[in-house]
C-alpha cells in the first residue's frame, strides 16, 4: 500500500473520521492590527531594533541614502542586489560596490568575498524591529546572509506595525515568493554559557535605512 | 524500568552542572516571565487560549488540513514524503542522496530528526550529516543528545567546549566564547557551501499556504535551507496550522515562551524550491510528514492535546524537577514535563512506567504553556493507566486490601494499634528509618528522602471517643 494512503489510513482512524467528511470551521483568526501615526511607528521600529543592536538610519529623501550608506560601509566592499528601488537610490554607484550579478555562481562568490550585503526589503514591522525580506529574482537570498553586515534601504511607506497587519495586505505570501524571512536583529547565539555572541552564523551587524520623503515613481 | 538513580544522583552530587542547570533555566524562566508581564503582552492570555484552540482544531480534523498542505505544497512546486517510521524517513534521505550524489548534508536544529536518531542512520551509510546550530555542532563533535530541547548545550561550560574543540578539530585550546562561536563559524561556513542537501525541521506547517516555517536566532538555518541544491524539511504531522494568518498568535507565543524575545532573529518562510529567474536558493523542496507513533496519540482525544507542544521549553525552564535532574536522566530526546507525557505515548507506557511518577504535580508546566496543555492532568491519567494495567498489579492489591481495612474499623483499629506498637509513641519526635517489619519496599523509598512525624501518644479515634464523653 501507499505509504501516503497508510498515513491517511492512520489518521481517519484515530479521530473516527470518515474520507470526505466535512470539518467544522475553524476558529476566526485572531488579528491584532492596529493604527499608528507614522512619526510614532518610526520611533517604536527604532527603539526596537536599536534594542537588538542594530542600527536606524533616516535618510530624509532619496538623494540622501547615498551618503548615508556610504558612510555606514566605512570603506568596506559590498554587494548589492538587484532591487530597482537600491538603484534608484543610488546605490550601485557607490565606490566599492557590486552590483548587477545575474549568474548564481557568481553571485555565490560574491557573497563570500563582500564586507556588506546592501538589499531593500519587502516592509518592515515596527513592533519587533523586523526588516521583511522576499527571495525574487531581483532580490537573492544570500545577500542578506552571507557577508558580516546587512544593510537594508527601504522607503517609509514600507513600514507596517506587526506581522498581523502585513498578512491583512496579503493573507497569501507565497504567492509572490518562494522563501520569506523575518530578519530581527543580528544574528545571535548563546549556546555557550548563554554568553551573548553576535554574527555567529549569518550577519553580526544590521543596518536599516530609511527613506523618508515622497517615494517617487519607479 | 525503574528510574536511573545512581545517575540522577550523581547529577544532585555535580555543584558545577547543578549551578549550570540552575543558572541557564533560571534565566530563561525570568525572561519569559518578564516578556508575558501584562505590561509587554497585555493579551497574553487571550492568545494562549487562541492558539490552543487553533492547535486543537488542528489537530481534531488533522485529515482534512493534510491534504491542504499536500495540495497546497504540490502546487508550489514542493514534494511530500510520507514517513509512518522514522526509517522511512531516513531511507528517503538516503536514497535521494544517492541519486543526485550528494555525500555532505548540513542540519539545522531539528528535534524531530533527534528523535529518530536520523544522523546516526545517515553516518551509517557514509554520508557525512553535520549540525549547524553551535549547541548541537557541539554535542555532535562530543557525542551527546541534547539536555534541553531548545538550548541544547547548557550543561556544558566554554572549558568543555575548548577542550572538545582541540580533540576533535585540532585548534589551539581557546576559552573565550567569541573566539569558539567564530570558529564554527569558520567550520561550518564551508560545510554551508559544499553541502548538497541542507535539512531543517519545521515550528509550524501552514496548511492553507503550503509553507514551513522555522523559527532560529544563528543564521544556520536560513544557510540550510538557502545554500544546498536541495532542501528536506523533516516534521511530525502535529505540527500544522491551518491559516497563514493564524502565524502572528504562534510567533508571538514561540519566542517569549522560550526565550522571552518578541521574535528570534530570523523566522523563514519557505514554500517551495527556487522560482524561475532566481539566482539561489534550493531546485528541489521535500516536505518529510512523520507519524512515528503520533496517530498512536491522536487517537485517544483525552491525551490528544499532547501533540499540541509547539517545543518552546517553557515547561523545562520551570520544572522543579527538570531543574534539579537535567536532561540527560530522562529515557528519551524529549526531557521535562513534556517528556514525561509524551515519552510514554509514542514508546509505550511499559518501557519506563515509573516516568509519571516522577512529578510532584505541582502545575508549574501548565501555567506557562503556550498552548495551555494539562500536563498535570495527563501525568494524572498515564498513572491511572499505569495502575489499570497489568504492571500495576502490586499498587491495586495495595489499595483494594487498604479498601477492605478501611471498611472494617474494629479490625483497623487493631492493626493501627499493632503497627504503631512497633513504630513507638513518640511526641514530637521524627520517624527516620522504617522499622520491621516494613523496612523494605516503597515504604522506604519514600521514607529515603523525607522524615515522618512519630505518631502522637493518642489516636484521633482514641480522642474522639473521649470528647464524645
Amino acid at each position: 500500500m501507499d505509504p501516503r494512503d497508510i498515513l491517511f489510513g492512520r489518521v481517519r482512524e484515530a479521530l473516527g473520521r470518515k474520507i470526505g467528511q466535512k470539518p467544522l470551521p475553524p476558529p476566526e483568526p485572531l488579528l491584532r492590527i492596529r493604527s499608528e501615526p507614522a512619526a510614532s511607528k518610526l520611533e517604536i521600529f527604532r527603539n526596537a531594533l536599536e534594542s537588538l543592536s542594530g542600527t536606524v538610519t533616516v535618510a530624509p529623501e532619496v538623494a540622501g541614502v547615498r551618503e548615508a550608506v556610504e558612510k555606514l560601509l566605512n570603506g568596506r566592499t559590498a554587494i548589492a542586489s538587484n532591487n530597482p528601488f537600491l538603484a534608484k537610490c543610488g546605490i550601485p554607484d557607490i565606490s566599492g560596490v557590486t552590483s548587477g550579478i545575474r549568474d548564481s555562481a557568481e553571485l555565490r562568490n560574491a557573497c563570500v568575498t563582500a564586507g556588506v550585503g546592501i538589499t531593500g526589503a519587502y516592509c518592515l514591522l515596527a513592533d519587533t524591529g523586523t526588516i521583511v525580506l522576499r527571495a525574487t529574482p531581483e532580490e537573492p537570498r544570500l545577500i542578506s546572509l552571507l557577508p558580516p553586515v546587512h544593510i537594508a534601504v527601504v522607503h517609509q511607506d514600507r513600514l507596517l506595525t506587526n506581522l498581523d497587519e502585513m498578512l491583512s495586505m496579503i493573507p497569501r505570501p507565497v504567492n509572490a515568493s518562494s522563501a520569506m524571512v523575518f530578519i530581527t536583529g543580528p544574528s545571535r547565539t548563546g549556546d555557550i554559557e548563554q554568553f551573548l555572541v553576535r554574527g555567529v552564523h549569518g550577519p553580526g551587524a544590521v543596518h536599516a535605512v530609511i527613506v523618508s520623503g515622497k517615494n517617487p515613481p519607479e | 524500568m525503574s528510574a536511573p538513580e545512581p545517575a540522577i544522583r550523581k547529577t544532585l552530587a555535580d555543584a558545577n552542572l547543578q549551578l549550570a542547570i540552575y543558572n541557564n533555566t533560571g534565566r530563561f524562566k525570568e525572561n519569559r516571565r518578564k516578556a508575558v508581564a501584562p505590561e509587554k503582552l497585555p493579551e497574553y492570555q487571550k492568545l494562549r487560549s487562541q492558539a490552543a484552540a487553533v492547535k486543537r482544531h488542528t489537530l481534531d480534523f488533522l485529515d482534512v488540513y493534510l491534504m491542504q498542505l499536500e495540495a497546497a505544497v504540490t502546487a508550489n512546486g514542493g514534494k511530500i514524503v510520507w514517513a509512518s517510521t522514522g526509517q522511512e524517513a531516513a531511507d528517503f534521505i538516503l536514497n535521494l542522496a544517492k541519486e543526485r550524489g550528494h555525500n555532505l548534508i548540513v542540519k539545522s536544529k531539528s528535534m524531530t530528526s533527534e528523535e529518530i536518531h536520523l544522523n546516526e542512520r545517515l553516518i551509517e551509510h557514509e554520508l557525512e550529516a553535520v549540525e549547524t546550530d553551535l549547541g548541537e555542532y557541539i554535542l555532535q563533535l562530543a557525542g551527546q543528545r541534547p539536555f534541553h530541547i531548545v538550548a541544547p548545550a547548557i550543561h556544558l561550560t566554554r572549558d568543555d567546549v575548548a577542550d572538545l574543540f582541540t580533540e576533535k578539530l585540532g585548534i589551539e585550546r581557546d576559552t573565550v566564547i567569541e573566539n569558539q562561536a567564530m570558529t564554527a563559524r569558520r567550520v561550518l561556513r564551508e560545510k554551508f557551501m559544499a553541502a548538497g542537501i541542507g535539512i531543517t525541521g519545521a515550528n509550524f506547517l501552514i496548511a492553507d499556504s503550503g509553507a514551513v516555517v522555522i523559527v532560529e536566532n544563528e543564521g544556520n538555518a536560513r544557510l540550510t535551507h538557502s545554500a544546498p541544491k536541495i532542501h528536506i524539511a523533516i516534521a511530525g504531522i502535529e505540527k500544522l496550522i491551518p491559516r497563514m494568518r493564524d502565524l502572528g498568535v504562534f510567533l508571538d507565543l514561540l519566542g517569549r515562551s522560550a526565550s522571552g524575545q518578541p521574535l528570534t532573529s530570523y523566522t523563514s518562510i519557505v514554500s517551495g524550491p527556487r522560482r524561475e529567474g532566481e539566482l539561489d536558493g534550493p531546485e528541489e523542496f521535500y516536505v518529510v510528514l512523520l507519524d512515528s507513533g503520533r496517530t498512536k496519540v491522536l487517537a485517544d482525544s483525552q491525551k490528544r492535546e499532547s501533540l499540541q507542544c509547539i517545543r518552546c521549553g517553557a515547561c523545562l525552564n520551570t520544572c522543579p524537577v527538570y531543574r534539579k535532574i537535567g536532561g540527560h536522566n530522562y529515557p528519551w530526546v524529549y526531557s521535562g514535563p513534556i517528556g514525561k507525557i509524551i515519552t510514554p505515548q509514542f514508546q509505550g507506557r511499559e518501557k519506563d512506567p515509573w516516568l509519571p511518577f516522577a512529578s510532584s504535580l505541582c502545575g508549574a508546566c501548565a501555567e506557562v504553556c503556550p498552548v495551555k496543555i494539562d500536563i498535570p492532568g495527563i501525568l494524572l491519567q498515564l498513572r491511572r493507566e499505569h495502575s489499570e494495567s497489568p504492571q500495576g498489579s502490586e499498587e491495586r492489591t495495595m489499595f483494594r486490601r487498604w479498601a477492605w481495612l478501611m471498611r472494617r474499623p474494629r479490625i483497623y483499629s487493631f492493626a493501627a494499634k499493632i503497627g504503631l506498637g512497633f513504630l513507638g509513641r513518640k511526641p514530637n519526635s521524627w520517624l527516620k528509618r522504617v522499622p520491621w517489619p516494613a523496612n523494605r519496599g516503597p515504604l522506604v523509598a519514600w521514607l529515603a528522602e523525607r522524615d515522618f512525624p512519630a505518631p502522637p501518644p493518642k489516636s484521633f479515634r482514641d480522642l474522639w471517643k473521649e470528647r464524645r464523653r
